[in-house]
């Protein structure tokens, strides 16, 4: 049993608790594993990693079907893990292999995985508010039942595109649900610096939306409120803005010394609130879980970012040929 | 001496704006963490990023953050703001992180301030320059690589300069900051850390004159930005050939130096026009469309373009590589316009 943020209990079967570990770790140790060859050259461009930011992308998709929407941001590869995008194929996109979700074309900010709903990542900020829109009006339309979750962080909510955006989702009632991914950071650029507002969530109340905000540290919190603001776009009941507060480790790219941060901000996040430690020892409160069984997982993990890790390495870059396909 | 001082692009375009703020207290400075870090004072914070590609690193510390102005990820709102602000009294620069941006601020730009001039019978200035960056080659997909002075070029009523050394850099921020016209300088990101002579004190370049590289007799190669360096490579592998070709970096887009480039054709013969960008509708068309119209009778063998392929950039390097015109297909280009 574990407490939602109003405190209320939730019941969580097993399996639904070893996955949500399971796709953390998953991402955690993909990343530091992609930071690492990144480092060792096998990884061309820019790379923006999700580290720390694990239990808002796996708390929120837990509650999807593989048939719901998600649009992402440059940050992208948890939203895709999270979603049941294959992490081979994710791993071989970073590096620009033919076997990558976009044979190589797209790269990490630009990859697109409409099997498994994910209509993309996109290098553009502020890119995914009007898709999410449309793919939620499309479900509506066509009666499908299917949501759509947008993924964006505190920075893009100053584009146009946001307001734009929430404002027709308001007016058409429409199944989405805007996640904001409040980090506190803009690039540089603290969240103070360029909002007046700290709390995004409040913004909701200026189009006439649900608004909530969780601590997005707490799997449990970002869980229980996705779990109702997707009950209620299913039910029709329109659109939510859920605000997760969150810390990145990494910085705004691999590379960037985070000049910008102060030392004990991000020694207090690594430390007091980091969301796999919070996530583990409330499970392990509760004696639903037990060390072993993290450990095993994790196991599992490792060898599973491995295998991706190795796939990716070993495959081909695509063909020259390739070059010209899909245009006009 | 001064005039042998070697700098790079990047510290050519940082002197620039130093100079020119130093100069006018009018000239401020907009843009996206071109300072950073939120100007945390008192944790001597102040100047923590500076530019994606560190160009305008120091700028916020000399000048403080009234004319230095990090703006929020709204390229509509603060690029829109930039233009009405140089109506009223500023002198504008404006740095857009990447070209490929120019979408989410294209109506201020392009149905704004391209109109002032025109719309106003001549009276109203706007001094705006706006500073954006293009270019493939980093690996850094198709959201950030294109080339989209085209785009800019396509509408009437905007400057276009495109330096390709440190020395253009520099020259041609300081005339457009000092005109009274809205300018969009495209500096290409490879080019950042590439070094040249670049003079201390401040000087002005002419946006609207082409210069000539090389000389030769055989053919002209008409620039765009980074392509220069392609063509000089070609140019080398060319004379062992026997063949000697003219080099034109084109420098400024809008106005276009039709002269320059007539003139050159009306030696040699021959036109190849090398351009990063894709082909259709593209800025090496237009040059190639100019020169039919007018250098027809001097041509003695088909134009012939040099682009990037007709698609997204490719993030796959293998896949980018191939997109971008090499000096191959450059030194393949001049041969068949002379076969």
């Amino acid at each position: 049993m574990y407490a939602s943020k109003e405190g209320d209990v939730m019941e969580i079967s097993k399996d639904i608790l070893t996955k949500a570990y399971r796709n953390m770790i998953l991402i955690r140790r993909f990343e530091e594993n992609l930071q690492k060859i990144y480092y060792d050259g096998k990884i061309p461009g820019f790379l923006h990693l999700y580290t720390g930011e694990e239990a808002i992308a796996v708390g929120v998709c837990l509650n999807l079907n593989k048939t719901d929407y998600v649009t992402s941001t440059h940050r992208a590869h948890g939203h895709f893990i999270a979603k049941g995008s294959d992490v081979k194929k994710i791993a071989a996109e970073i590096m620009g292999k033919k076997s990558g979700l976009c044979r190589g074309k797209g790269g990490s900010m630009h990859m697109m995985d409409m099997d498994n709903g994910l209509y993309g990542s996109t290098g553009i900020v502020g890119g995914g508010f009007p898709p999410a829109a449309g793919l939620a009006l499309a479900s509506k339309i066509k009666g499908t039942g299917q949501v759509s979750i947008c993924f964006c962080g505190d920075g893009s909510i100053n584009e146009g595109t946001f307001h734009e955006s929430v404002n027709m989702a308001a007016i058409w009632n429409l199944p989405v649900i805007f996640v904001c991914e409040n980090n506190l950071y803009a690039q540089s650029a603290p969240q103070e610096y360029h909002q007046k507002v700290k709390d995004i969530y409040i913004r909701s109340k200026g189009y006439g939306i649900q608004g909530t905000c969780v601590d997005g540290m707490d799997f449990f919190q970002v869980y229980d409120a996705a779990r109702k603001a997707i009950e209620r776009a299913r039910e029709g009941k329109g659109p939510t803005l859920l605000e997760c507060k969150t810390y990145l480790y990494s910085g705004h790219y691999v590379g960037d010394a985070r000049a910008y941060r102060y030392p004990e901000e991000m020694k207090y996040y690594e430390e007091n609130k980091d969301c796999i430690n919070i996530f583990k020892n409330k499970v392990t409160e509760t004696g639903v879980m037990c060390e072993n069984e993290f450990i095993n997982i994790e196991s599992e993990v490792i060898y599973d970012v491995k295998e991706a890790v190795d796939f990716a390495v070993n495959s081909q870059f695509p063909d020259e040929g390739e070059l010209h396909d899909n245009v006009y | 001496m001064s005039d042998e001082r070697i700098i790079s692009y990047s510290e050519a375009i940082r002197e620039a704006i130093m100079q020119e703020m130093e100069r006018d207290e009018n000239v401020v400075f907009l843009g996206q963490d071109i300072s950073g870090g939120g100007h945390r004072e008192k944790e001597n914070m102040t100047d923590t990023w500076g530019g994606s590609f560190g160009v305008s690193r120091g700028i916020s510390t000399r000048f403080g953050i009234e004319r230095v102005i990090d703006c929020p990820l709204s390229e509509a709102g603060y690029i829109g703001a930039a233009v009405s602000a140089s109506t009223a009294g500023l002198n504008v620069i404006a740095e857009l992180m990447f070209n490929d941006f120019l979408w989410l601020a294209g109506d201020q730009l392009f149905n704004g301030a391209a109109k002032i001039k025109y719309l106003s019978g001549g009276k109203q200035s706007c001094k705006l320059t706006i500073r954006t960056v293009t270019g493939a080659g980093l690996n850094a997909g198709m959201h950030h690589s294109q080339s989209l002075y085209a785009l800019a070029a396509h509408i009437p009523g905007i400057k276009i300069a495109i330096p390709s050394t440190p020395y253009d850099a520099k020259g041609l921020l300081v005339t457009a900051i000092r005109g009274d016209e809205p300018v969009i300088i495209f500096e290409n990101k490879t080019l950042y850390n590439t070094k040249g002579h670049v003079p201390e004190e401040s000087y002005e370049i002419p946006i609207g004159k082409a210069k000539i590289v090389k000389n030769g007799k055989d053919a002209t190669i008409v620039t765009i930005s980074r392509m220069l360096f392609i063509a000089l490579e070609a140019a080398d592998i060319l004379e062992k050939k026997g063949v000697f070709v003219e080099i034109i970096d084109c420098v400024s887009l809008v106005p276009l130096d039709e002269e320059t480039i007539i003139q050159s054709v009306s030696k040699t013969g021959h036109l190849v026009i090398v351009d990063e960008a894709t082909p259709r509708c593209g800025a090496a068309a237009d040059i190639a469309a100019m020169a039919a119209d007018k250098a027809i009778d001097y041509l003695d063998g088909p134009i012939k373009l040099v682009t990037s392929a007709h698609t997204p950039v490719p993030f796959s390097p293998v896949l980018e590589k191939i997109y971008m015109p090499d000096s191959i297909s450059v030194v393949n280009a001049v041969l068949n316009s002379l076969d």
